[in-house]
């Protein structure tokens, strides 16, 4: 079926409406002329309900997603997003209530959040737990200005620089630059660990702290972790861990007894609230006693005299990150999440995250070379360097799989591992799933030798095929313009043409 | 075994055959082994049945919205949201689905996003919108931090006092390790006008927001001269409701405007997730945070949507990168461009309308309660500063006596306020709720 939509403008006529409003029941007041708006909202849509039901429907099947598809995306942990949670986030006493309406009408997602900033704190080894930050990367954000404020705090002002590692996400980095922090690079030796000797040489007076991923992002525990943790205690700075990966050691081991004194919970990947298309997510963060007087604030607490909860804003906190409380609808979802497997069906997700992963590992690295060859955690990564067909490429491979109905893996990261595949299958997959993507990746890797074009060709199945990134770019249209668009179209009327 | 896991025993023994192992824990030899396997203290698992009557508990524990009359806004707004948007947002497509970086197979939510980006445009007069942030506040802050680095040399922002607090308080903690200074509500009386008169070749940027905290619409023209006069930018933190009627940062030719999406079919949802609104004029489109979709072609010439402009990002350009924001709020963009679409032109602008006179007829009606005045005599929207002849926590109590979720209380934030409230009306309170109101201010 073809699923094609025009952009919404085009189906747009003037007079319809698509809300049923209620009639003006009170006195109209005078309008202040010199502030109205000249326009009259021109160019805004006019379609009725069904229409506009319609429209985002047949566009919404265009989409890949977690139940239609394996989505093997690593580092994004998309897991199944159970029902319930849906159904959580949308009682009332939750979807509906103000955020302002004070501690006396919200005790009980008071509670949920106190509950919520425990178990996170205890899954953690932490001492504490803000659910303020909106994103992992908002959370980083938090934990880089908390470093910055402990060590201030003490007088210790001459730490200016924080250690990243070559591997590491690209929001390590940018987070520590948007704090003021120079970034200092730290290669990865052969087994895809932090590279300790080339650690030692970093460190100095001046570092402030070390954000690291464990697991990494090439898949892998940190062997070293206790020492890297060590050295960069002994000299002077802090330990930032970046939880992207926390799924893979939930009852495994807690970052805080391997030195972290910070972290961020991406709750959108370990706690399975939905991706929504690249948001809403959620990055709560933990820490230890020493960083807790410094966490952003209100924070859900027990009261003094027993009755109930209440906001209380940590001594020393940085202030505020966001808005409110944090991302609401998506803590009810964790909370539900945590409550439903309890410390044992965590430990379960995180065990059967990792058999999946090495199951799918073992079983391709013959014919896509492992970057690493050591048992890995959550997810495998891979190399797209296949024997006997030297022109095949990562990227082909993975266009070639939305062929075969699968989401393509995360690629061309890690950016230390070339040519990267990373597979990421997830907990909640069946051994049927892994093996139905197993036979179809050994099936690309033999069209790879025999007719590269197949690759090159791919995706052949889908709505629209491989784009024009590069005329996006250079000639960008960020919002619909008819004529700019009637002008594209022109031009694909003639590349089609042409073909 | 958990319902959420897949394997049966077999498959497990099957495939640590295959994998080389004995057990499963074998497979966590890296972990240190004094510290592997901890004791995890956790609640015990509930079934689905007692989780949900565990979250009617909660839940019901709450005040909300369908069980009370809510007369609260401060920056979280009780508007309509109709029926469909919802069902458009529990589209498995769009909420289980990721970040749209294969387009071939992400063309749904790409042209969501092209036609959130499309209608933030329209209804706000600028050139360019992206695909979403955090939220009001933390867009605030990055648009401070944008003009920042958009004009060489200049490192102060004025922010004005009637600029939410929330917002002021975020931009602080955000902008704490940059050595942008921020500065304008020392006196928490100065007005925008006042300040935009103060700026100097130091200043990078002025905020204003416009329904400002209090409800008062300021003429931005003005404001937006003396800013460039200055050689700075003009940030405008907008209403999106009340652009339906009112100025647009686009007609008054702001550089850079923001925006909480919530009131556009978001819901209150306890304070998030919300909807960051990020907007500026051409000249600054390679600085702005956060992603973009842009229309292209795919090879066969066919119409097709992508995301572009992608030097500016994080995973891109690391520690070079505009903002280190990864994950936004699409869903949230979403919802908001269903509920404008179901709108159109009459919806935005008969809710607009709504809100407007019924906040009039409130405000009108109050003035003339004994003991009771309303504050400022300019144009407003949705919200306005009532005077009380009481401490205001004593009003809301008898308030709630009638079912009546009252203001929000001026004096935490602005002590020279006293006994001052922020009611806020949008068409969600009828004449018969105002009424009631009125009914029981009378005591």
């Amino acid at each position: 079926m073809d699923t094609y939509q025009p952009p919404i403008f085009e189906l747009s006529s003037p007079g319809k409406i698509g809300v049923n409003l209620p009639e003006a029941d009170v006195p109209v007041a005078a309008l202040p002329a010199e502030l109205l708006r000249q326009d009259d909202l021109a160019g805004m849509p006019e379609l009725t309900e069904p229409e506009v039901i319609r429209h985002y429907t047949r566009i919404s099947q265009r989409n890949f997603c977690i139940d239609t598809t394996f989505y093997p995306l690593g580092s994004c942990t998309m897991k199944y997003n159970p029902k319930l949670h849906e159904e959580a986030a949308r009682l009332p006493g939750f979807a509906a209530a103000h955020p302002l309406q004070g501690e006396q009408l919200s005790q009980g997602a008071l509670r949920l959040m106190y509950e919520l900033q425990r178990d996170l704190a205890e899954l953690s080894g932490f001492d504490a737990v803000s659910l303020q930050p909106a994103a992992g990367a908002q959370g980083e954000l938090t934990g880089i200005l908390v470093f910055r404020a402990y060590h201030q705090d003490r007088g210790d002002t001459a730490r200016t620089e924080i250690l990243v590692p070559n591997a590491a996400h690209g929001t390590n980095p940018a987070t520590a630059a948007m704090v003021g922090y120079k970034v200092v690079e730290v290669k990865s030796d052969e087994r895809g660990n932090v590279d300790i000797a080339d650690l030692k040489a970093k460190l100095s007076p001046r570092t402030a702290g070390m954000m690291l991923t464990n697991p990494n992002t090439v898949g892998l525990f940190e062997e070293n972790i206790r020492e890297i943790s060590q050295l960069v205690h002994a000299a002077g700075g802090l330990m930032y861990g970046d939880g992207a990966n926390f799924n893979a050691i939930l009852g495994i081991v807690k970052p805080g007894e391997v030195g972290f004194d910070f972290m961020h919970y991406n709750l959108h990947k370990t706690f399975t609230t939905p991706h929504g298309g690249g948001g809403p997510g959620a990055g709560a963060v933990g820490c230890s006693a020493a960083l807790a007087p410094f966490l952003p604030g209100p924070r859900a607490a027990k009261r003094a005299d027993g009755q109930g909860y209440a906001w209380e804003t940590p001594a020393k906190s940085i202030g505020r990150v966001k808005t409110f409380w944090g991302n609401f609808g998506m803590l009810v979802r964790a909370w539900v999440y945590i409550r439903t497997l309890g410390a044992q069906g965590l430990r379960e997700v995180s065990e059967v995250a990792v058999l999946n992963a090495n199951y799918v590992r073992v079983k391709l690295q013959g014919t896509y070379p492992a970057a690493y060859d050591r048992i890995c955690m959550h997810e495998a990564v891979l190399k797209g360097q296949i024997e006997g067909a030297p022109e095949a490429r990562t990227l082909d491979i993975a266009k070639r799989l939305i062929d075969f109905g699968y989401h393509p893996p995360t690629v061309y990261f890690p950016l230390i591992v070339p040519e990267a595949l990373m597979i990421e299958p997830t907990e909640t997959e069946s051994k049927q799933t892994l093996d139905s993507f197993i036979e179809a990746m050994l099936a690309i890797a033999d069209e790879a030798r025999r007719d590269i074009e197949i690759l090159h060709q791919a995706p052949v199945t889908t709505p629209v095929r491989r784009l024009d990134e590069v005329r996006a770019a250079r000639q960008p249209i960020l919002s619909y313009n008819a004529e700019k668009i009637a002008k594209l179209r022109a031009e694909g009327e003639a590349k089609a043409s042409a073909k | 075994m958990s319902h959420y896991i897949s394997l049966t025993d077999a498959d497990r023994a099957a495939m640590l055959k295959a994998i080389g192992v004995e057990q499963i824990d074998d497979l966590f030899a890296d972990v240190p082994a004094e510290v592997r396997f901890p004791e995890v203290q956790l609640p015990q698992p509930m079934s689905e049945m007692a989780i949900r009557r565990e979250l009617a508990a909660l839940s019901g524990a709450n005040a909300d919205a369908a069980k009370q009359s809510i007369f609260l806004g401060a920056g979280a707004y009780n508007h309509f949201v109709p029926s469909a948007v919802d069902q458009i947002l529990r589209r498995a497509e769009f909420y289980t689905a990721y970040t749209p970086y294969q387009p071939e197979v992400s063309q749904g939510t790409l042209q969501a996003i092209f036609e959130y980006q499309s209608m933030i445009c329209r209804l706000t007069g600028m050139d360019v919108a992206n695909a979403s942030h955090y939220d009001g506040g933390t867009a605030l802050a990055e648009a401070a931090i944008m003009a920042v680095a958009s004009l060489r040399g200049r490192r102060k922002v004025v922010v004005p006092p009637s600029v939410n607090p929330q917002y002021r308080a975020i931009i602080r903690t955000l902008l704490q390790g940059t050595e942008i200074e921020i500065v304008g509500d020392e006196n928490p009386e100065a007005t925008p006008a006042q300040l935009a008169a103060q700026l100097d070749s130091s200043t990078a940027a002025l905020i204003v927001q416009s329904p400002d905290f209090f409800g008062a619409l300021h003429d931005l023209r003005p404001l937006v001269e003396q800013a460039h006069a200055a050689g700075a930018l003009l940030i405008h933190h907008f209403d999106p409701i009340a652009l339906a009627l009112f100025q647009t940062p686009g007609e008054a030719r702001a550089d850079i405007a923001t925006a909480e999406g919530q009131p556009l079919g978001g819901g209150l949802g306890f304070g998030g997730p919300y909807l960051g609104i990020f907007t500026s004029s051409e000249k600054y489109m390679r600085k702005l945070p956060g992603r973009l979709t842009g229309a292209t072609l795919d090879v066969d010439g066919k119409l097709a949507y992508v995301l572009t402009l992608r030097a500016r990002e994080q995973d891109i350009r690391r520690e070079t990168a505009t903002s280190n924001i990864c994950t936004n709020q699409a869903l949230m963009a979403l919802a908001s461009t269903v509920y404008m679409a179901l709108m159109g032109r009459q919806g935005l602008r008969k809710v607009a309308e709504l809100c407007y006179h019924r906040a009039h007829y409130a405000a009108a009606q109050i003035a003339t309660i004994p003991g009771f005045s309303v504050r400022g005599d300019g144009p407003f929207f949705k919200e306005f500063v009532v005077q009380c002849p009481q401490p205001v926590a004593q009003i809301n109590a008898r308030l709630l006596e009638r079912g009546i979720v009252g203001g929000y209380d001026l004096a935490q934030d602005y002590p020279h306020l006293g006994d001052a409230m922020l009611l806020c009306v949008t068409e969600m309170n009828s004449r018969e709720d105002i009424d009631a109101l009125l009914d029981a201010l009378r005591g």
